[in-house]
């Protein structure tokens, strides 16, 4: 255990440019699918015909496994991060389209309906009532996606040392030194925990009128009122 | 197109249909070891979270803990447990189940906790035992939820079971990563298709089971 931090040279990184590179390549696609997910599920909402062929589209991309996914991928944009990082945009639309679309229609109508006599355009009733609302929902869904992220890079590694930490694995197996396989996977479960945490917080100060212990109950109750209608 | 003239060249290529290597032989393997992950993971979630949602406590250290089998990674684990315990089923066993166990566990409970509570009290009032109340009264109302949660648990292992053949195991992984090393794209794709085929027959049945199980008078509420 005392070569636990001993990162080989093959990698051309220490431990903490292993970190580095690795919340870059979790988080980017997390925003990235944050950004492609906010209109697709305003979309959903406005057009209710839609939301469910678009679940199925999603549900399916969700399902391609990863590695073949960066394998069709090599052809287009190389053995490069940007192939490692375009399925994980890709898969976190799975679970952020869904959160989105709970979370704005979980807001009540006497509200919406409030907004429009305010004389709220719908272009301020979303970004200033709909969205704020709907963030406790929104947050669940990144916490997921960002997890679930930061476990997935890993892979990359198949693909030619393109894992950030997850190369720590394949060192593992062929120096045979399962430290270093210890190394990534308590390294990536803590940064993911971090993260976890990090969006927690952000939740908190972005939701001051919710108290803060009773969050998993406040989203059991948006849930159950988005599927009564 | 190209991705679409893999797919065409993979499932007409007859040598594909046949033998240890063939696609029937691949997709058992698949769906076996599916089926085992899935059938562990209920095991350990279904119950954990009907009884804590019975009861209502345990919330917070049901989501620390479900928070933490999420944070593992999966391949790491993968890698992890085969360095740890040799190759076998085991060490691809135990990634799938702490995969599978985080959404199987959570949507149960929020599911038991969004049950209405007043016919629960009706059925309390009527003497009814808390065993009757779970299974009786609480488990039909929640079932939706609970179809829900083992659907995307198995949805996520269909497409994860893949890494089985990183570690020299069967199943669909083997033509993808077989084909990352024989430069063979045709392979890949074949399997992916296969693999998204596979989670697309994995949604109608749930749906198909959710039609069968779940009793007309909630499906009409929801």
């Amino acid at each position: 255990m005392n070569r636990f931090f001993d990162i080989p040279s093959d990698l051309q990184h220490s431990w903490a440019g292993l970190i580095g590179l690795h919340l870059r390549e979790a988080l980017l696609p997390v925003l990235g699918g944050l950004v492609l997910a906010l209109p697709l599920a305003q979309l959903c909402v406005r057009l209710r015909w839609l939301y469910p062929p678009v679940l199925w589209v999603t549900t399916v991309l969700y399902a391609i496994p990863s590695l073949a996914f960066f394998v069709v991928l090599i052809d287009y944009t190389g053995q490069t991060e940007v192939t490692v990082m375009i399925p994980l945009t890709v898969y976190t639309l799975v679970v952020l389209v869904p959160a989105i679309v709970d979370g704005v229609r979980s807001v009540p109508p006497e509200t919406l309906a409030a907004a429009a006599a305010m004389g709220f355009g719908p272009v301020r009733r979303y970004a200033q009532v709909q969205l704020p609302i709907a963030v406790p929902a929104i947050i669940a869904g990144l916490r997921v996606a960002t997890v679930s992220s930061i476990s997935l890079v890993s892979v990359g590694t198949l693909i030619g040392n393109q894992g950030a930490l997850g190369n720590l694995l394949h060192d593992a197996t062929i120096y045979n030194r399962p430290e270093l396989a210890w190394n990534a996977v308590l390294t990536m479960a803590v940064l993911a925990i971090l993260a976890d945490v990090l969006l927690v917080g952000v939740r908190v100060l972005l939701t001051p009128w919710m108290p803060s212990g009773t969050a998993g109950r406040g989203q059991g109750r948006g849930r159950k009122e988005a599927a009564a209608r | 197109m190209n991705v679409l003239h893999y797919v065409n060249a993979f499932f007409s290529n007859d040598a594909y249909w046949q033998g240890y290597d063939g696609i029937p032989t691949r997709v058992s393997e698949h769906l076996g070891y599916t089926l085992e992950a899935l059938a562990l993971a209920a095991l350990i979630g279904l119950p954990v979270g009907l009884v804590t949602g019975h009861y209502g406590r345990g919330g917070n250290a049901l989501s620390l803990i479900a928070t933490a089998a999420r944070a593992l990674p999966t391949f790491g684990l993968l890698v992890l447990m085969t360095m740890l315990i040799g190759f076998g089923m085991l060490p691809v066993m135990i990634p799938l189940v702490v995969l599978a166990v985080p959404p199987i566990l959570v949507t149960t409970y929020e599911a038991m906790r969004s049950v209405d509570p007043s016919p629960v009290d009706a059925a309390r009032g009527m003497g009814m035992n808390e065993a009757g109340i779970l299974l009786r009264v609480e488990l039909p109302v929640a079932l939706p939820m609970i179809l829900g949660g083992l659907r995307s648990a198995a949805i996520q292992i269909v497409s994860t079971a893949t890494i089985a053949a990183y570690v020299s195991l069967g199943g669909l992984g083997r033509y993808i990563v077989d084909g990352l090393y024989q430069r063979d794209y045709e392979k890949v794709v074949g399997g992916a298709t296969l693999v998204a085929a596979l989670a697309l027959a994995t949604l109608a049945l749930f749906w198909a089971l959710g039609r069968l199980t779940v009793s007309a008078g909630v499906r009409r509420s929801n």
